[in-house]
């Protein structure tokens, strides 16, 4: 897919009328409309890694990319900066050296950091990207995040429609809940086009282990699966490996069809460039969401374009259902559903809506279909 | 594709002690031969991490990964030298100076690593021993790195070469005793500056193993502390070269256990899976250990051992 065909923010506020979210949005616009002249500003980004990781930095270097396209602004950018007392250096030092005036914290445990330079510093923007911001923490503080397991359904689908052998594979690194989640996403895409389809669930424990995600990737292909996607912190090596064994991939936080020209199918992309819309509402005196999470529907997850390997029918019904998640007529959690040891999660006719963060957050449980444990207490 | 199922775990198993062990024994052989000559690199994590680095880098502008792994050999070599050189000098520790490398290594691999991260470099060929199979899975299992194949030879000769060549008395003789080196009229800190500027080479070719070969890639988690693991394997195979080629590969076989069963859908407990190859040489360690005779093989002019 060369075009990528993305809802504007007005078109999104025409089609999304009506929601908590639409109604966050309107204030922000409002608040652009009111700006006329555009004031300058420098926005910081701080990476935990590399920015050009194939990963998760990447995803977040992409974004200050285009962030830094906006009208007025700037962006200094620094890598490698440690969870630490390290990363409230570094933010002085963009503030007081740089004069930036927003601050992106690109890393989960940032957070306590971020709350101790924010209450310092009341001028200036910090976004983070754990969405963990909670009542009483600083008004100049903002979590957000996307709903990934939406682009993990529409990789499943494409998923489910090449597979030989109806086995799949998901490589997670952490028994967390947004894990489960892009599992549970990507098997139910899977399972939406041929209900027979399995999936093996590997979590390997670390964020980053090379030989062992090689390791995983092998002995998966060696059962005989046929489609694997890695949600860990570089899939760089999970798709080379897949690629040279012949078989396909999807991609995880950023685009990397480039890795596996035969074998990638698409994969499941962060939009964290929607952080720019901070960025506008700060430097124009405009609203802003303290805690902001949202999928296709508010613009913050993405897909990766189709690698060669997807036919033009399965590309046309995967955007179908990616619209569908923009205008909200497709839920990903529906019943009747069952857990992958046949306990009734939701019954016949019981929707989980797509922002139900409360029961999202929660998910401890893998779908059926899934070969695996979450190995979490219920 | 036709399924393994268990019999997948035997040979993921199988092939994971051939495909993840080689870094190990590059590095046990390497200090093998340094330790023997009487002065600890604790500094070859470091020279495993630069070597990966600048095979990745090396291979991937030139478009040769030999060439690669020839420089990573240079660069382990020349860490190796500078080990040599300082420890060569009055009163100095050999272990802090390792400890120095060891990071200097990792600091500098991953300063200059960085425009090495994103590109993909070309990889070395596999030897396919398993050609004559109809099974993908044995195929696969039985695709030998040619490294691998090289460290398999290298441990019976460096074996040989340390019992039986006048080189390896003297190697053993510098490390044992060195006042009966010198009296022999021997160059007792040139000997070990040589042992262990060879034991850099390996390391580094060990390295280049890793970005080269598999996992394949150029990243800062890499390595994972392979390199320190490889040296607390010579002293597990208590300073024998063949030792170290069979701890290696229990290693690497112990290394895909857990992968291997979590794909069969065993999935409980897969921290323990993790730290299977650690249990296992511990328990091996004590099983093997005795109070009659402690550290045998073990070069008594070693800091460790004095």
């Amino acid at each position: 897919m060369t075009e990528r065909p993305r809802l504007t923010r007005r078109q999104l506020l025409a089609t999304a009328g009506g929601a908590v979210a639409a109604g966050v949005f309107s204030d922000l616009v409002s608040g652009q409309d009111a700006g006329a002249a555009v004031k300058p500003i420098t926005a910081g980004f701080i990476y935990v890694g590399p920015r050009n990781d194939y990963g998760w930095n990447q995803a977040h270097a992409v974004a200050a990319k285009k962030i830094a396209r906006l009208e007025g602004v700037k962006i200094v950018e620094q890598e490698n900066v440690p969870e630490t007392v390290e990363v409230e250096k570094v933010m002085e030092g963009m503030i007081q050296q740089d004069g930036a005036r927003a601050v992106f914290a690109t890393s989960f445990g940032y957070w306590p950091h971020v709350l101790k330079i924010a209450r310092k510093y009341p001028d200036v923007l910090f976004p983070h990207i754990g969405a963990l911001w909670k009542e009483g923490d600083p008004k100049n503080t903002i979590g957000y995040r996307g709903y990934m397991e939406e682009p993990h359904y529409l990789c499943g689908v494409a998923a489910g429609h090449m597979t030989k052998t109806g086995k799949i594979g998901f490589l997670g690194s952490k028994p967390l809940y947004f894990i489960f989640n892009n599992c549970n996403g990507f098997i139910l895409g899977a399972r939406s086009v041929n209900p027979k389809v399995t999936c093996q669930v590997v979590i390997t424990g670390d964020w980053n282990n090379p030989v062992r995600e090689a390791e995983v990737t092998g002995s998966l292909i060696d059962q005989g699966v046929d489609v694997i996607v890695a949600n860990v912190d570089s899939a760089k090596v999970v798709v080379e490996n897949s690629e040279r064994r012949g078989i396909y991939t999807c991609g995880y936080h950023t685009d990397l069809s480039e890795l596996a020209p035969r074998g990638f199918l698409t994969g499941a992309e962060w939009n964290w460039a929607a952080g720019g819309r901070f960025v506008q509402a700060w430097q124009t005196g405009g609203q802003y969401p303290n805690l902001l999470r949202g999928g296709f529907r508010q613009d913050m997850v993405a897909i990766s374009p189709f690698g060669r390997a997807v036919p033009e029918d399965v590309r046309a019904k995967i955007l179908k259902i990616r619209q569908g998640f923009a205008d909200d007529s497709v839920k990903l959690y529906r019943g009747p559903l069952k857990d992958n040891e046949g306990n009734v999660v939701l019954k016949d006719g019981q929707v989980i809506a797509n922002d139900d963060n409360k029961f999202k957050l929660a998910v401890n449980f893998l779908v059926e279909g899934a070969i695996g444990k979450t190995g979490l207490k219920k | 594709m036709t399924e393994l199922g268990w019999a997948g775990v035997l040979v993921a198993v199988a092939g994971g002690a051939v495909r993840v062990s080689t870094p190990y024994l590059f590095v046990s052989l390497g200090e093998t031969l340094t330790e023997k000559s009487g002065r600890v690199n604790l500094g070859l994590e470091g020279t495993l991490v630069l070597g990966a680095m600048s095979a990745y880098g090396v291979a991937h502008l030139s478009g040769s990964p030999w060439l690669g792994v020839l420089v990573a050999g240079v660069a382990g070599a020349g860490f190796g030298l500078g080990h040599g050189a300082v420890c060569g000098l009055a009163r100095v520790n050999d272990v802090a100076m390792g400890i120095a490398l060891f990071l200097l290594g990792t600091g500098l691999a991953f300063y200059l690593g960085k425009p090495f991260i994103e590109p993909v470099a070309p990889r070395l060929p596999h030897l396919a021993f398993g050609a004559w199979s109809a099974s993908p899975q044995v195929r696969a299992a039985l695709d030998v790195s040619p490294l691998f194949v090289a460290g398999a030879v290298l441990a019976p000769v460096l074996r040989w070469a340390l019992g039986n060549t006048k080189w390896g008395l003297v190697v053993r003789t510098v490390g044992d005793n060195s006042d009966a080196a010198k009296a022999l009229g021997w160059p007792v800190s040139l000997v070990r500056t040589l042992a262990t500027v060879a034991g850099g080479f390996l390391a580094g070719v060990g390295g280049s193993f890793l970005s080269l070969q598999y996992p394949g890639t150029w990243n800062e988690a890499l390595s994972s502390g392979q390199g320190l693991m490889a040296i607390a394997l010579v002293i597990f195979a208590r300073w024998d070269p063949m030792a170290c080629f069979y701890a290696s590969l229990l290693f690497g076989g112990a290394t895909a256990l857990g992968p291997a069963l979590q794909s069969v859908g065993v999935t409980t407990n897969y921290y323990l899976y993790g730290a299977a190859p650690y249990v296992l040489t511990l328990g091996l360690l004590v099983y093997s250990s005795s109070t009659r005779h402690t550290l045998v093989g073990a070069p008594s002019e070693l800091t460790i051992s004095r």
